[in-house]
């Protein structure tokens, strides 16, 4: 039996880095300080594995060598006028380097998740920049924590615990307690709704305890959360205060808080379904805490308004900024969706939706990203590493991926790779391979190997190599 | 049959995450991304009682999914479904020029489905490649 410590859980963005792995011949027997999700993926990750290439013939998926399987994926990319390759943010950046020299090689529109994701806080912030800052800093510091249409409970699991509402930093504490002493009260009061229910046998429900504006517990000398998203979330649960918004209307909300916080006034009674003086009792607690922070997600980036909305978020933050201290960060997804954009920068100049089909950059999202290019219908063939486009794009875009060759760089069955032509299996990295991933707030940090993986499995990185390799022998060939 | 008029929001959930985790064939995900989550009221007013089918429509599809009362309610006329291959059939292509479909808010209408099946993940792919 083997403990291994400080292992970087490979799941979500907030890339927690305490992990303790017990290890039994080369099998994770325990995970320690993960969560529901990352437990999931360290003791179930080769559940559902494939472990040898395939590749589509007669309309059947069969077992191949590695070596024809990478004959296949080069030739399929280099016969195709207008590849796309797509998904990057589950791997190294290691691999993503070398896939972007691959895409260049093949003159490839190179996109990541992030174009389903935060792409348009992307956008925005290269409009009107971010002022932000490591999670330990406010881990240590921030007093005033907002969730904006994020919930870090069903998405970041251990985000809370380890940076905001319930981590003891050296300058603020955790508010556990005062969670758990509200959550006694509300399980105190449902034990005697049920008990009165069988006594009386009627249904005997407690009067809603109406506070008039915010609640007592925001104005305390302590960290304090809040959580404003259109539906009550786990999230919301927790936190001192929630404002539920009216969908599609988180830009109005924006927009108003930023007239309030420089102190304008509105002549309306209520703003995305909040009544006007609740709004101005926001707005002072914001001006009047030390250190805050906006936590957003994709509540804002997915809905009406789209990166507009992220545009108002971060320039309430730049208002906020003359009175008080405000930062802003988006909760990244995938553990190396902000290593992606990073890498992505470093090598083309652009953080996604790059065409390299013209051997230089180009970048116009909207035009040369993902999911526009795919409902249109013009990438004559797909590449797809360490992601699921089909099951998580529009049908109108999953419908073109399957039209056309379809390569899939993947370890586990999902609706992409069941409509694959070539499957290549690789080592699980984080797990099987290691390399470097960037935290959602820009901190990079190393991918451990814990565990041998099948002789079959190369890393995506040495796989993505091999393919490179082929395509160049493919093409002095050709010439 | 009473039909509502919605908005469609899709999402994370712990149980989608996990399972994602454990597999895209997992019992686990399986069962939580076919699961439409709809306020009580609505519930009430589309006569649905939990984990019968109910058929969503938007302008870019439609799909069978199973509804269940939403834990998370009150949230009328909003219903929830965790991001997945079944959310994807009625999810918005349409990006405005920024890249990223709309995957929330989009409107539509439910309807109790008594009579039709959910697909199973085989289905569905199957299901795309005729439309391809
Ligand atoms: S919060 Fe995210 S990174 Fe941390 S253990 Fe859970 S899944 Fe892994």
């Amino acid at each position: 039996m083997a403990v291994i410590t400080g292992v970087t859980c490979p799941v979500c963005g907030t890339f927690c880095d305490d992990i303790e792995l017990i290890i039994e011949n080369n099998v994770i027997v325990e995970a320690r300080n993960a969560c529901a999700m990352g437990a999931a993926k360290f003791l179930n990750y080769s559940a559902h594995r494939t472990k040898k290439p395939l590749i589509r013939k007669n309309g059947e998926l069969v077992e191949v060598s590695m070596d024809e399987a990478v004959e296949k994926a080069a030739k399929i990319l280099v016969d195709a006028n207008y590849p796309l390759m797509y998904g990057w943010s589950n791997t190294s950046c290691e691999a993503i380097r070398t896939g972007l020299e691959l895409g260049e090689e093949v003159g490839a529109v190179m996109d990541n998740t992030s174009t389903v994701c935060h792409g348009p806080s992307i956008l925005s912030v290269q409009d009107v920049g971010i002022p932000s800052a490591t999670l330990g800093q406010l881990r240590h510091r921030a007093d005033l924590i907002i969730y904006w249409a994020s919930n870090p409970w069903s998405a970041h699991p251990r985000h809370a615990e380890r940076y905001t509402m319930f981590s003891d930093g050296r300058f603020e504490g955790s508010t556990w307690k005062s969670y758990l002493s509200r959550l006694r009260g509300v399980m105190s009061r449902k034990k005697i709704q049920r008990a009165s229910n069988l006594v009386l046998k009627q249904d005997f429900c407690f009067t809603p305890q109406v506070e008039e504006g915010l609640p007592s517990s925001v104005h305390q000398k302590r960290r304090r959360t809040i959580v404003i998203d259109v539906r009550k979330t786990r999230t919301a649960d927790a936190a001192d205060c929630f404002f539920q918004v009216e969908p599609g209307t988180d830009y109005e909300l924006l927009q108003a808080l930023r007239v309030l916080v420089n102190d304008g006034e509105l002549d309306v009674d209520e703003v995305a379904g909040i009544p006007i003086e609740t709004l101005e009792q926001l707005a002072d607690l914001l001006v009047n805490c030390k250190l805050g922070i906006i936590f957003f997600g994709l509540g804002l980036t997915m809905s009406k308004g789209k990166h507009r909305n992220i545009d108002a978020a971060i320039n309430l933050t730049r208002d906020l900024n003359k009175r008080t201290k405000f930062l802003i960060m988006p909760m990244r997804g995938h553990y190396n969706v902000t290593g992606v954009n990073i890498v992505f920068t470093w090598q083309t100049g652009y953080p996604f939706a790059v065409d390299l089909s013209n051997g230089y950059p180009r970048y116009n999202p909207g035009e040369t990203s993902a999911v526009d290019i795919l409902s249109r219908d013009e990438a004559d063939a797909t590449m797809v590493i360490a992601s699921d486009p089909v099951a998580h794009f529009p049908r109108a875009a999953s419908k073109n991926i399957a039209k056309h060759p379809l390569i899939a760089i993947d370890p586990e069955v999902t609706p992409t790779t069941m409509l694959a032509d070539v499957i290549i299996p690789p080592a699980f990295v984080g797990i099987e391979a290691e390399g470097t991933a960037y935290r959602m707030d820009h901190v990079p940090l190393p991918l451990k190997k814990v565990v041998e993986p099948p002789e079959t499995c190369l890393s995506d990185q040495e796989i993505l190599q091999r393919i490179l390799q082929k395509v160049r022998e493919l093409r002095r060939d050709m010439n | 049959m009473p039909k509502l008029d919605v908005l469609v929001l899709t999402g994370r959930t712990i149980e989608q995450g996990k399972g994602k985790e454990m597999g895209k064939l997992s019992k686990v995900y399986l069962d939580d991304v076919v699961q439409c989550n709809i306020d009580p009221q609505d519930m009430k007013t589309l006569k649905l009682k939990q984990n019968t089918n109910v058929k969503v429509t938007t302008n870019f599809g439609s799909v069978v999914l199973k509804a269940v009362k939403s834990p998370r309610a009150p949230h009328p006329k909003m219903i929830f479904i965790s991001y997945g291959p079944w959310a994807s059939m009625i999810s918005d292509p349409r990006t405005n020029g920024t890249g990223m479909p709309s995957l929330k808010g989009i409107p539509a209408e439910i309807e109790p489905a008594p009579n039709e099946r959910v697909l199973s993940l085989q289905e569905l792919v199957n299901q795309l490649k005729m439309e391809a």
